[in-house]
Formats: C-alpha cells, structure tokens, sequence
C-alpha cells in the first residue's frame, strides 16, 4: 500500500493547504476524486500519508481512497520526475510506430511506464491519445511536445534535458 | 439576461464576427480583415498560441487597426497545422512557424500579398482559398458550425452567431414536451456510440418521478485516436452549455455535471471559461430569462479511465468513487446520479441540440439517411493524408472520406482497412470502401459508428498486431468487477500473443472465437460487450492473415517481430558497412566491398540497417 520506496518530503505547508482544501470540499457531493486531484497537483503525487490525510478529512476508509487511486491511471502512488516524459500509444500514433520509440525510451532510461529513474530526473508514462494525432508519433517532455519522432531521436531530446540538469 | 440585451450583444458583435468567411461583405464591419489561429491541441501544440501573440504584437506595433487577430478552434486539418486564416481573402495558410509571423504581416497585411510558400497546397496541386478547399467542400458543418469561426472564449462571439437564442425560444416559446418533441422529430441519435435517439432519453427522464433530476455531458472521450469532443469543447464550448440547460429544462433538472477528461486541459479551462461568462450573463444560474427556470454547471475531471465513457460507470465516478459499471435496469433515466434521475448525452449529441431547436426537427431530419439522420463527426487518423476533424453528412460513403476528405493514403501505399469505434468497433476492409456510413449499415458488418474515430490502416499494418492492440487496451482498461470481461479479455489476449509469436494452431483461432462470443454475452457492461469486436472483424475480413501466421509462421505485413527476419540481398549489397556500423546489436558482419551477412541469432529486428542502407539491400522475409 505504500507504493514508492522513496521517503515521504511532504511540508507543513502542503498539509495545511490540503487540509483547508478538504476542509472546503467536505459538503460537496462526490467530493473524493476532486480532493485527490487537488492533492496529486499540490504534491505530484499520492505518497501513502497524502492518503491517510485525505481519508481522515473526508471521514472515508483508507481502503476507499487507495481503491480510488489504483483504479484511475492519473493518480500515482510514485512520485514523478522533474521532465515527465509522456509517449503516446494511442491509436494513430502506434499505427505510426510510437511502440518503437517507447521501447527506446524504456531502454535509454532502464525504467518502465509508470516509474522514475533514482535521480529523479525523468520519469516514463505510456499515455492514451494526447489528442495531436496529426503529429504522430507524438512524445510529450513536461509542456514540450515532440511530434513525428523516430527511435533514433530519442537520445539526444533526453541528453537536452540532461544538460539542463 | 433579457432579449433585448441578447439581440443587441448579437448586432453589436455581428460587426467584427460576421466577416469571417470567404469574399465576405467589409460593409458596416469593424474590420477590414480577420487573422484567424487555430487555438486547438493539435495546433497548441506546434506554438499557435505564441503565433497568435506574435501576430497581435505586430499588429499593434504598426497600427493596424483595422485588423483583428483572434483564436478559434479547430478548422479540421491537423496535419497542416498550425493553421492560420485570413479572411475576407480567405487565404489558408498551413504549417506557419513563429518566424513566419514577420512576413505574413510585412507581405500580406500590409502590402497585400500573400505569402505563396506557406500557403496550403490542395490534392490537385492547386493553392485555393478556404472555403474551395476539395476536403472542405465535401463536409457539411453542423456540430462543428462555429469552430474555426468564433473565439471559443467570447460569449459574446457565440451570440453573434445566433447563440442562445435556442435557449431563449425554448424556455419562453415552448413547453417541455414540445422540446422534447422537436428533439425526437429530428431524428438525432446519441453520438456517443450506441446511436440510442436522444429524444427518448429526454422523454424517459422527463417522465420519470423525483424532485431532483440532474443532467451530465459524457465528455470522457477515452477511445484512442478520437477527439471529436474535444474539439468541440475547445472550439464552441457554449453549444454544450446551452444545449444541457435546454436539456435541463426539459426533463426538469436545476443541476447539470460535465465530465470531462482530465487529459483535455485545454477543453476544461475553455469550459470553465465559458461556465463563468454564461453565469455572468444569467444564462446560467437562477431565473434564465426572468423565467422560474433555474440551472447551473459543474466540471468534474475524469482520471484516466477509459471504461467511465459507460454511462453508469460515469456517474459512479462522480459520485466519486472507482468507475465501475452497475447493472441495468434501473436505467440511468430512474436512478442515476445519486439515485436521482439523469439524463446523459455525449458532447457531440448535445451540438446539434441548440440548431435543432432554432430551426426545427425538418432542419435535421431531411439530412442523412431514412433511420440515420443529421450529420456526424470523425476524427480522422492512422496511415492518412487529411489526418484532422471532418464532419460529413450520414450515408457518405467510407470511400469519399478517405479518398476525396482524406486525401488518401500517404507515399502511394494501399489502402487496407479502416477501423472505426476505437476497442469497441471493428475493421472495416478496403472491398466495403462502398459501404455507406451510417449505424445501421456499420453494425451490419461487425463494426459499428463509435463515438467517431476513424483509423486508417494500409498493407504496412498487421490486423492480428491491430486486434492484438486493441485487447491490450482493453485488457488494461476493463474494471475489473465482471469475470467474463476481467479474465475472459486477458485470455484473449494471450491468444493473440500466441498468434503474433508464431505459436498458435488453426484450433486456437476457433476457440479464440467462442471466447470472443462468450465474453460478449456474459459481460455485464458496454467495454466487456464490445471488446471481442476488433478480434471479431478482424478475423471475419483478414482471416487468411491469421492462417500466415498460425500455418506459415509468417506475418504478411511484416510487423510481427517474432516472425520476422531480415536479410541482406548479396547482390544489391555494395559492402559500404554502413549497416554494421549502425547495428546496435553487432549482429553484422563482412569486410569492406564485400557482401555483409546477419547474424539471425544476433538480430535484434530494429529495422535500423534497413532504414539505413542506401542500396535497398536490406529486406524483411
């Protein structure tokens, strides 16, 4: 249930956010998933404690809350890297051949769709359509979008955000 | 909000808006021209927001005022995006970079002349204005009449364009049973997928008991390729508020929800935009045209979960727990959102609400074909020229779609296939290019409408890979709660993996059908019922594919990695090595002008040789 390994570096000051953010949302109907969101935004994640907070405040199961974020592909339980690296494997990309560029990716980064490298640098998520399909194959680095990309570019995108640290 | 108001907003606003097309009329118009950007993902995300900035800093900088820079949404060619319009000339301009800004500005706006090597290029070789534009001309734009015109975040733009004025005529010229009335003479069917007529949804929820009722727009537009919805939402996000609170009205609900992906941020903030600007106004909220009718809006963001597009999925997930389906009956109409009922229609159905309204049910039902009517939207994708939005009348056939709207298929290949209805639909093979599209004539041979995409495939693409696709999605995608679909898709899956990998036998491909049937009968919701269909069709149309891969070990298309394997053609090859150096695997070898040789065992079937050689040495057998 804890998810990630990494330690837990949430501050006070996101807690006292999330809490008065919860507090707002408590006599709302289906309140839920729209505190988690608030919650996944403020901390890029959902680390095991975020829940527990977030299950007290709205007088909710733990169980119902964790139940919640495993179900919805957008919630995490890991943290995210400084560039989420998004490869779209929607339909007009994979006929294209995006499946090549997210093995690529995989083997550049040694981490699978979902994870993050230990230096938190990046972190790979195989994504639905992100709706360019006229650009596909299409790879998303935080808000820069790639399109019509070939496996042979993928390393020196990653090498652009390595150099910026 | 009265209607004096309303008329004078849509006069006043008429001046700047009612240029916006071809050879348009200057007379009594704000402005001279019109510099229209596409504001739309596909192109947002090739910088037109920071063209559209760029052209308004110029604009301003050299006292143009005669001129008016604005957004729209989308104009339907993605793949010629970004896209920028200049009207009343009705120049297209396509793939506009940042720094192309300077000289549209220098040559076009200021010393009349068009720049030549930006404009878009027609099939026929031809640059010509917007409007003659061959995939243009064939479409017929109803839910999609005000993108590419107006700015999705001007109410009063919308106005102009005779927006709610629907709503206006509803809530004081007619009764509820006259709208929903006017709603089922038209003929329109949900645009969602399942093609159920709206108008019956409305009367059900209407008729059925309780104080509260609400209202819900399916804006979870999960299907991969298809962003119809989207589209509308970012470009004419008002047509879906006016239409849910006509809805509103008419079955008696004073609250509605629009559920709408998370992965759409430009779709909800323009939403938000919208909800607000119609809440300023008093179109949203209480009294609506000082009449007793009182309805308001809210967004709730889906998490990425493709099985919430099921209506009773949807609302379980606004009720904010996971997005399982329940069973039906009660149907949603009875006991819906918080056991209330609700009435729920796809972003798509509710575009076509506030014209209906305004023109009557003949405007509609007198398009598209006897059971079919209206219009309907695609989402054009895959191994095609045109890939973008195209609206089209009901009974076009697939054939003009994708050969005169389309623009055919890229680098001469064949068309082969067209898959439509994403992971619940089927293929479509290229001897049914006749066939007329409609959703009887879709079902009739195991595909079916979908909410609107429309993937094409060409002889490069594996129908077992495509099927096998889909089943992964689906296989990840199903919720969990029923057998048949949890397990019964995986076990399908692992099928299709045996087939790809050579190891499966003729046996396997019939047992693979009875799975495929069983899973369909016993599944309790719409994912599990429709997930065997891309199987299905695929095995009906491209059976002889799957016997190459079962008999011969073969994968005709030469996708499946199992079964391939690359040779070099000793007498083509020329011995340059650039092949073994790029190699990433050493899998080849062969000294300086000598035919080179790989290393099966090695090969790692990259395709990185083949892609390299410049003598066409390289195949896959």
């Amino acid at each position: 249930m804890k998810g990630s390994t990494l330690p837990f570096d949430g501050t006070p000051e996101q807690e006292t956010k999330l809490r008065q953010k919860l507090n707002e949302l408590k006599s709302t109907p289906g309140a839920l998933m729209p505190a988690m969101q608030y919650a996944q935004e403020l901390y890029g994640y959902l680390p095991y404690e975020v829940q527990c907070i977030i299950a007290e405040e709205l007088d909710v199961t733990l169980s119902e809350v964790y139940g919640v974020a495993t179900f919805y592909s957008q919630f995490s339980l890991y943290p995210k890297g400084k560039y989420k690296i998004g490869i779209c494997l929607g339909t007009a990309c994979y006929v294209n051949g995006s499946q090549n560029v997210y093995d690529k990716l995989q083997q550049l980064l040694g981490i699978t769709s979902g994870e993050c490298t230990d230096d938190r640098l990046f972190s790979l998520d195989a994504t639905r359509c992100v709706g360019c399909c006229g650009m596909a194959p299409v790879m998303t680095v935080n808000d820069d979008v790639y399109g019509r990309i070939k496996p042979e570019d993928v390393e020196a995108i990653l090498a652009k955000y390595r150099e910026r640290g | 909000m009265d209607i004096k108001t309303l008329e004078k907003i849509r006069n006043d606003t008429f001046k700047s808006v009612g240029n916006r097309e071809t050879h348009s009329t200057l007379e009594g118009m704000s402005f001279d021209r019109q510099v229209l950007v596409c504001g739309s993902t596909g192109c947002s995300s090739e910088n037109s927001q920071k063209i559209r900035a760029r052209f308004a800093e110029l604009v301003k900088e050299r006292g143009l005022d005669r001129i008016h820079v604005g957004q729209t949404g989308c104009f339907g060619l993605c793949a010629a995006g970004p896209v920028v319009v200049v009207y009343p000339d009705g120049t297209f301009y396509s793939h506009v970079k940042l720094e192309d800004v300077d000289e549209i500005v220098e040559s076009h706006l200021v010393n009349n002349v068009e720049v030549q090597r930006l404009l878009y290029v027609d099939a026929d070789g031809k640059t010509k204005p917007f409007n003659e534009i061959e995939s243009y001309c064939r479409q017929l734009r109803h839910a999609l009449r005000n993108c590419g015109v107006i700015d999705p975040e001007i109410i009063d733009e919308y106005i102009a364009r005779d927006g709610y004025f629907a709503l206006y005529k509803a809530l004081t010229q007619m009764t509820r049973d006259e709208v929903v009335d006017v709603v089922t003479a038209s003929g329109l069917r949900g645009r969602g997928g399942a093609g159920f007529l709206t108008g019956r949804k409305w009367k059900f929820t209407k008729d059925a008991q309780g104080e509260k009722k609400y209202v819900c727009c399916n804006a979870d537009e999960g299907d991969p390729g298809a962003f119809m919805d989207r589209s509308v939402l970012e470009g004419d996000p008002h047509c879906v508020i006016e239409a849910m609170t006509i809805a509103a009205y008419a079955v008696g609900a004073d609250q509605g929800y629009v559920y709408v992906r998370a992965e759409y941020p430009i779709a909800v903030q323009r939403l938000g935009i919208a909800i607000e600007q119609a809440r300023s106004y008093g179109l949203l909220g209480k009294n609506i045209f000082g009449t007793d009718f009182n309805f308001d809006l809210e967004i709730r963001l889906g998490a990425g979960a493709f099985v919430c597009g099921e209506e009773t999925a949807l609302m379980t997930s606004i009720e904010g727990h996971r997005g399982e389906p329940r069973p039906r009956p009660p149907f949603p109409a009875e006991k819906g959102l918080f056991g209330k009922p609700t009435l729920l229609n796809n972003v798509e159905t509710y575009a076509n609400v506030a014209q209906i309204i305004l023109h009557g049910a003949e405007s509609y039902n007198t398009i598209g074909t006897e059971r079919s009517k209206g219009t309907k939207v695609f989402a054009l994708g895959g191994k095609i020229n045109n890939t973008g939005l195209v609206e089209i009348p009901m009974g076009t056939t697939l054939k003009e779609i994708i050969y005169d709207i389309g623009g055919g298929i890229p680098n001469g290949k064949k068309f082969k296939a067209a898959q439509t209805g994403g992971p619940s639909g089927g293929c479509i093979p290229a001897s049914y290019q006749d066939i007329s599209i409609d959703y009887e004539s879709l079902a009739s041979i195991g595909s079916m409408m979908g909410s609107g995409g429309l993937i094409v495939l060409d002889e490069d693409n594996c129908m077992v890979d495509i099927a096998k696709f889909y089943l992964q999605f689906t296989v990840d995608e199903s919720c969990g709660k029923c057998t048949p679909c949890r397990i019964g898709t995986r076990r399908l899956y692992e099928m299709l993996c045996k087939v790809t990998e050579g190891k499966a036998t003729l046996e396997d491909l019939d047992k693979m059908e009875q799975l495929c049937y069983y899973i369909k009968d016993n599944s309790l919701c719409g994912l599990g019922q429709s997930a065997p269909n891309p199987v299905l069709s695929t095995l009906k149309y491209f059976r002889e594919e799957y016997i190459a891969h079962v008999v011969e070990h073969r994968c005709p298309a030469g996708v499946c990695k199992a079964l391939l394997k690359y040779e070099i053609d000793p007498t083509k090859c020329k011995g340059c090595t650039l092949c073994a150096r790029n190699c990433p695997a050493q899998a080849i070898s062969g000294t300086v002008r000598e035919p080179h040789v790989i290393d099966a065992d090695k090969c790692l079937k990259c395709g990185i040789c083949a892609s390299k050689c410049r003598f066409g040495a390289i195949r896959k057998v």
